[in-house]
């Protein structure tokens, strides 16, 4: 049998099948389901990714995309059939990709709940999961896509709920489901409104409505732009609605919360891509303004919200939001450029936005693992009871590290070079217009600037907390190193990182029959200068940068310190000693600086937003200044929760309650309202 | 435009030597202007040469991170160095990254130091830790802004085609735009240098100190490569500074004539800027930690009004 998208994607989808089906089989039998349905999944994600890339590396030569057919045709207008095109192509390769590094990793995550939970269960979900989502990026009907779309997030929310014994868990859950149902009840209307216009649920036909005047004309199309994007915006996790996405990921099992924070949202960004570079047609300025503003809002707030945490895996889905945020910026400014008539920009900005949606895929799913294998070791989410983890678990705290440049765009990993793209294009922008609003491209930069910089900030916490100094409990210093499956889960993921980060010329390559699909342009040769070595701007007096070359001269560079050491220091000698304690009996860990002490002085800054409160209270015996205990209480207020979604709670409540008068449990009364219901329709219809 | 070896070695070795000169030169001029008598212009090297001589202490706590932050920081102030157009006009790494990959190392070299400040589990280097990272995410949306007002006028982020464009039509300094975009990026050299407004260099062991706090616990070779990388990164941004703003006199070609011109006129505008910087760590006594970001947001109000002017005269 010869290796094609055509015979790879089949298996791969039978994959995850027979994962789900083995983990229900076996579900009496933890080993065996944890072994036969993660390593399904393994072997199903292999095959996707290997697929994926293979379909997008074909180049643009083949004509028609791959077209399967699932299940035939039970109910009109329904087609099972999924299609890789290159933007399929490009989605199916980021779930895909992660679903190989976090099946991988469940082998040897799983373990940890033996004999507590239902491993089986979990595979069971798990794989379920992976194949809805894999079905959403390629579904090629408005009606599968919905299907698939709530089996995925139906499947999130029972692993999400997995740990229901917590009640943390369970109203995390809760949330999460309620704020799901919003976003899909969107989406729904959205679709309906382009069914209302083409007559059918097709893909294909609502790509052929973006070319018709009369549609372009009409109002429902920007009706349909909002409704998706708070549709899609719900999933992707965009400030203001956002409120799910910390409650929900950290209470999953980590390579759960890994998957939800590195593809679940994405399939948020997918559908946005999907329906407004593909269905509606050229989009008016307001668009783009309104994704620009959002995407900015969204990373600053973002950043904000993570540094004020100290619990690992809330951090880290804060986190999230920021890196939406700066996906989002990207294609804003790439509706902008096309309604100003720059394709090539909008071409480059797009690619930024896509290039920043796989990094961070990666480097999320990663910090995630990172996450899951120190709460396998230390059995808890607070940073402040972790410390010395650097010593105790060498391998994830350097893979962690990895991603923890990454993530804060340091050169020369993944995440640089996608804000690089971000920023050219934003820079460019400013010149291609006269209206004022070109002003919002420095600031968006500016802004862009302080995100990165608080990021930076926020992972040196994470790391320098979590995983440097002493140990700050009992647990982490007895910590000790994931087993090999949860390394090489990782492993694979620094892998993508520091390939996507030292050869972007490589991977824009793969990028071109995506933009050819969306923007009609490749760019990618303009992007590439000598050999692939240098990345440049749309043009190469515009600013070039090249990772590979930052790391090897930074690596040749070594030399200096080398001969200085051969000069001057050949004779020194190295002593370990205690740290300085300023004439003290020893440094214990509980004068260490804590998480919370390290972000207090942007919590100061930023008090306006954060509303810090605390309280303080001292028991002494005879003066105040020889106090026998101490309690301190801190917290920030969440602006949206209780401006917004609290008062909204509150409101829906009374309304459901003054209904509550109309369902008394009178089978009478229930007649009467069928009755009456049924006078209006045939008024109605009439 | 393929990187020359020869130009890469040159402009490393012109790092190395002139960043403790640097050093020195604010060192002792500040004592002088306090009439003290102060440290003589070369002691750096002296300093540099004794740290590499000597033994290490580690702390017991410490891991292999604290280990790579000198390193790191080293290596990434040579790499910003190269990027940067220094006496000739075109800077020999300029193919290799602009400003964008310069903001990118130098936050690279903080990343790890503010790591290596937090490893040996004490207090002070905590502090310093969080207080470095917080004043660089203050300081960093001016000195982007800043960075892309210049950036748009010249359509690049390469500093070599940024001082190419300021050199073309004679004297732009007096440009409103650019006058205060020179004023902003000013005010981030003092934050990113560790100067007087912001932090006090000459600092040890006391609350207020912020860069010394984290190199509270190195010693010996590793104390050297920090001093001395953050002696470079301080030469480095002002090298930005004046050459893009003032360009004057960047040799177009390796003649000796016009490098040597380069050169001499590359000392002069450093040695006027360090002055300036002696003059403000001279008047300004230290700011209230809580007021640092009052004087950074003051930064990027004048790098909004840069741009905003740069909107209205072209």
């Amino acid at each position: 049998m010869d290796l094609t998208p055509t015979t790879l994607l089949p298996l791969a989808l039978a994959g995850y099948v027979l994962g789900c089906a083995m983990g229900l089989l076996f579900f009496r039998h933890e080993r065996l389901a944890n072994l036969c349905s993660f390593g399904c999944g393994t072997l199903g994600a292999l095959c996707g990714t290997v697929a994926c890339v293979m379909s997008l590396t074909a180049g643009t030569t083949t004509t028609a995309p791959l077209q399967l057919q699932l299940l035939p045709t039970l109910i009109p207008y329904v087609q099972f059939t999924i299609s890789l095109d290159p933007l399929s192509a490009f989605f199916g390769l980021v779930v895909s990709l992660l679903s190989f590094a976090l099946s991988l990793y469940s082998l040897g995550y799983a373990r940890g709940f033996y004999g507590r939970k239902n491993v089986g269960i979990l595979g069971a979900f798990f794989n379920l999961m992976l194949l809805a989502t894999t079905l959403v990026v390629m579904a090629d009907n408005a009606f599968f896509f919905l299907m698939v779309w709530e089996i995925m997030a139906l499947s999130a929310y029972c692993l999400v709920s997995f740990e229901h014994e917590k009640p943390e868990t369970r109203s995390a859950g809760v949330l999460y489901f309620v704020m799901s149902h919003i976003g899909t009840g969107c989406i729904m209307l959205g679709f309906l409104l382009l069914f209302q216009a083409t007559g059918g649920y097709d893909f294909a036909g609502f790509h052929a409505l973006s070319a018709k005047p009369e549609w372009l004309a009409s109002g429902s199309r920007n009706a349909a732009f909002l409704l998706f994007l708070i549709g899609f915006g719900v999933k992707a996790g965009i400030v203001p609605l956002h409120t799910w996405l910390p409650a929900a990921h950290p209470v999953a099992p980590s390579n759960v919360s890994a998957f939800m924070s590195g593809v679940l949202i994405k399939t948020g960004i997918y559908g946005m891509t999907r329906v407004i570079f593909s269905f509606l047609g050229t989009p008016p300025l307001w668009w783009g303004v309104t994704v620009l503003t959002i995407g900015t809002i969204s990373a600053v707030l973002g950043v904000l919200y993570a540094l004020m945490e100290h619990d690992l895996k809330r951090l880290l889905a804060y986190h999230s939001i920021e890196n939406i945020g700066i996906i989002l910026m990207g294609f804003g400014a790439s509706l902008m450029f096309l309604q100003m008539n720059h394709p090539l920009l909008a071409t480059l900005a797009l690619i930024a936005g896509l290039y920043h949606t796989i990094n961070h895929a990666v480097f999320k799913g990663l910090l995630f693992l990172g996450a899951g294998a120190v709460l396998h070791a230390t059995h808890t989410r607070d940073m402040e009871q972790m410390g010395g983890l650097a010593k105790r678990m060498p391998q994830t705290a350097f893979f962690f590290l990895i991603g923890a440049v990454a993530i804060s765009a340091l050169p020369p990993l993944n995440g640089f070079v996608s804000e690089w793209l971000t920023y050219q294009s934003l820079l460019q922008g400013f010149g291609i217009t006269d209206s004022l609003l070109r002003l919002m491209f420095p600031i968006g930069g500016a802004l862009l600037a302080l995100t990165s910089a608080l990021a930076a900030a926020c992972f040196v916490k994470a790391f320098g907390i979590t995983f440097l100094a002493q140990p700050r409990s009992e647990p982490a210093a007895q910590a000790h190193e994931a087993p090999l499956a949860m390394l090489l889960g990782q492993g694979v993921l620094v892998a993508a990182c520091v390939f996507l980060g030292l050869f972007p010329t490589l991977f824009l390559q793969v990028l071109d029959p995506l933009t050819q699909q969306l923007t009609s342009l490749q760019i990618s040769q303009q992007l590439t200068l000598a050999n692939g070595l240098v990345l440049s701007g749309v043009s190469h007096t515009g600013g070039t940068v090249s990772t590979l070359g930052i790391a090897m001269l930074g690596l040749g560079l070594l030399v200096i310190p080398f001969g200085l050491w051969l000069a001057f220091g050949q004779k020194t000698k190295t002593r370990i000693g205690p740290t300085w304690d300023c004439g003290l009996k020893g440094l214990t860990p509980r004068m260490e600086y804590t998480a919370t002490g390290f972000s207090k002085p942007i919590r100061m800054i930023f008090k306006t937003l954060f509303r810090p409160h605390r309280e303080v209270q001292r028991d002494y015996d005879f003066s105040p200044y020889f106090t026998t205990s101490i309690r301190f209480e801190a917290h920030v207020e969440e602006v949206f929760e209780t401006r917004i979604y609290r008062p909204l709670h509150r409101q829906v409540l009374r309304l459901s309650r003054r209904m509550r008068a109309l369902q008394a449990g009178s089978l009478q009364a229930y007649l009467i309202y069928i009755f009456i219901t049924l006078l209006l329709l045939l008024m109605f219809a009439l | 435009m393929k990187p020359d070896l020869l130009a890469i070695i040159l402009q490393t070795a012109l790092l190395l030597l002139l960043a403790p000169l640097v050093s020195g030169c604010i060192k002792n001029w500040k004592a002088r202007l306090q009439t003290r008598r102060g440290p003589r212009i070369t002691q750096p090297y002296y300093d540099l040469a004794k740290f590499l001589r000597k033994d290490m202490v580690i702390s017991e706590h410490a891991s292999w991170v604290f280990s790579a932050a000198p390193y790191v920081v080293f290596v990434t102030s040579l790499l910003v160095g190269l990027m940067v157009p220094m006496v000739t006009s075109q800077a020999p790494l300029s193919l290799f990254g602009g400003v964008l990959a310069i903001i990118g190392l130098l936050a690279l070299g903080r990343f790890f130091l503010a790591l290596g400040g937090l490893d040996p589990a004490s207090t002070f280097g905590g502090m310093g830790s969080s207080r470095e990272m917080t004043i660089a995410a203050m300081a960093e949306p001016a000195l982007m802004l800043a960075i892309f007002t210049v950036a748009i006028t010249a359509g690049s982020t390469d500093l070599s085609r940024m001082a190419a464009d300021m050199q073309s039509p004679g004297w732009k300094l007096l440009n409103p735009a650019h006058l205060l975009a020179f004023i902003a990026l000013f005010i981030v050299l003092l934050a990113e240098t560790g100067r007087v407004p912001v932090d006090n260099p000459a600092t040890h062991l006391e609350l207020t100190m912020i860069h010394e706090a984290m190199l509270l616990e190195y010693s010996g070779r590793y104390l050297a490569l920090l001093e001395w990388g953050s002696a470079i990164k301080q030469l480095v941004l002002m090298a930005i500074l004046a050459n893009i703003f003032l360009p004057t006199g960047l040799a177009a070609d390796w003649s000796l004539p016009s490098l040597g011109l380069g050169l001499v006129l590359f000392l002069v505008k450093i040695l006027g800027l360090s002055l300036a910087v002696v003059v403000v760590e001279t008047a300004n006594a230290k700011l209230r930690l809580f007021r640092v970001p009052d004087l950074l947001s003051a930064a990027f109000v004048l790098a909004t009004l840069s741009l905003l002017s740069m909107f209205l005269f072209q």
